[in-house]
């Protein structure tokens, strides 16, 4: 397996998806390969560093839709009663 | 704001089919907020967001008979509001955008990589109690182009499967799996000359 081939299976690996077989080359090929180890690392690294960049439940909750918002909409529903 | 529990959940979703405008005002007061954070991540703007909340409440309301309870009502508004917020970037003007092949990692014609690879000095996701490496990874994310990042957003952030990503956006699951391939080594290459450098 080489480098390219490495990172074309990497989606499939990160997420435990590849067929038994190739997920033994990739294996093998991370342990002939730092360079390949690291960027594997530095992917996940990415997955996990773009979801704890929106990873604020705190906030999620805390935003409340101003009071005109929740007027408009309801008169939009009530409006559109009969769609 | 208190959690719904089961049968509060029940008796709003009765209320609702029945097409009660208090069970409705229960709900949008209820919902409004976490949905508006939902579509805010997709649309990046306030007022699109709320238009976008707007839009999907009204189409939850027009659908109510349409909600089995086979799932909850949050994860039903979710993936109502995540259509809404998609169709406003539908119909939005395109930005200018780098093409995401500048962006993907480059190879030599023996296949092995061009680049070399230093480890980080530190995980990003470690890093992003300090609110500025957080904006840096949405800014990075922001700078996708938008086939991708709304894949992205869709599959890692909000956690759609593979197949409502593929039905929402009216691509094959495996042009999901691509472009979520994509996304993320592009997204890599551009936060990580922030996260280099470790010293020895």
């Amino acid at each position: 397996m080489t480098c390219r081939e490495a990172s074309d299976f990497l989606l499939e690996f990160t997420s435990g998806e590849l067929d038994a077989v190739v997920c033994a080359e990739f294996d093998g090929h991370l342990e002939r390969c730092p360079n390949c180890l690291q960027f594997v690392v530095q992917y996940r690294a990415t997955i996990a560093a773009g979801r704890a960049a929106f990873s604020d439940p705190d906030a999620d909750a805390a935003t409340q839709l101003p009071p005109d918002v929740v007027r408009a909409i309801l008169a939009s529903i009530a409006k559109g009663k009969d769609g | 704001m208190l959690p719904m529990t089961a049968s509060d959940e029940t008796a709003l979703v009765a209320g609702i089919r029945r097409g009660d405008p208090e069970a409705f005002e229960t709900l949008v007061r209820t919902y409004g907020g976490r949905l508006t954070a939902v579509a805010r991540r997709i649309l990046q703007d306030e007022d699109q967001a709320r238009e976008a909340v707007q839009d999907a409440f009204v189409s939850a309301y027009r659908s109510r008979q349409q909600f089995q309870g086979n799932s909850t009502l949050a994860t039903w508004l979710h993936r109502i509001v995540v259509n809404a917020a998609l169709q406003r970037i539908r119909s939005a003007r395109r930005r200018h955008e780098e093409p995401i092949e500048d962006l993907l990692p480059r190879f030599l014609p023996d296949g092995h990589h061009v680049d070399h690879f230093t480890a980080w000095t530190e995980p990003p996701d470690e890093q992003l109690s300090r609110q500025e490496t957080a904006e840096l990874v949405r800014a990075a994310i922001d700078r996708l182009p938008e086939a991708y990042r709304t894949v992205l957003l869709l599959r890692d952030i909000e956690e759609l499967s593979g197949q409502e990503t593929a039905e929402l956006l009216h691509i094959t699951p495996n042009a999901v799996k691509i472009r979520l391939h994509r996304a993320r080594l592009a997204l890599r290459t551009l936060i990580a000359p922030h996260f280099e450098g470790a010293p020895a």
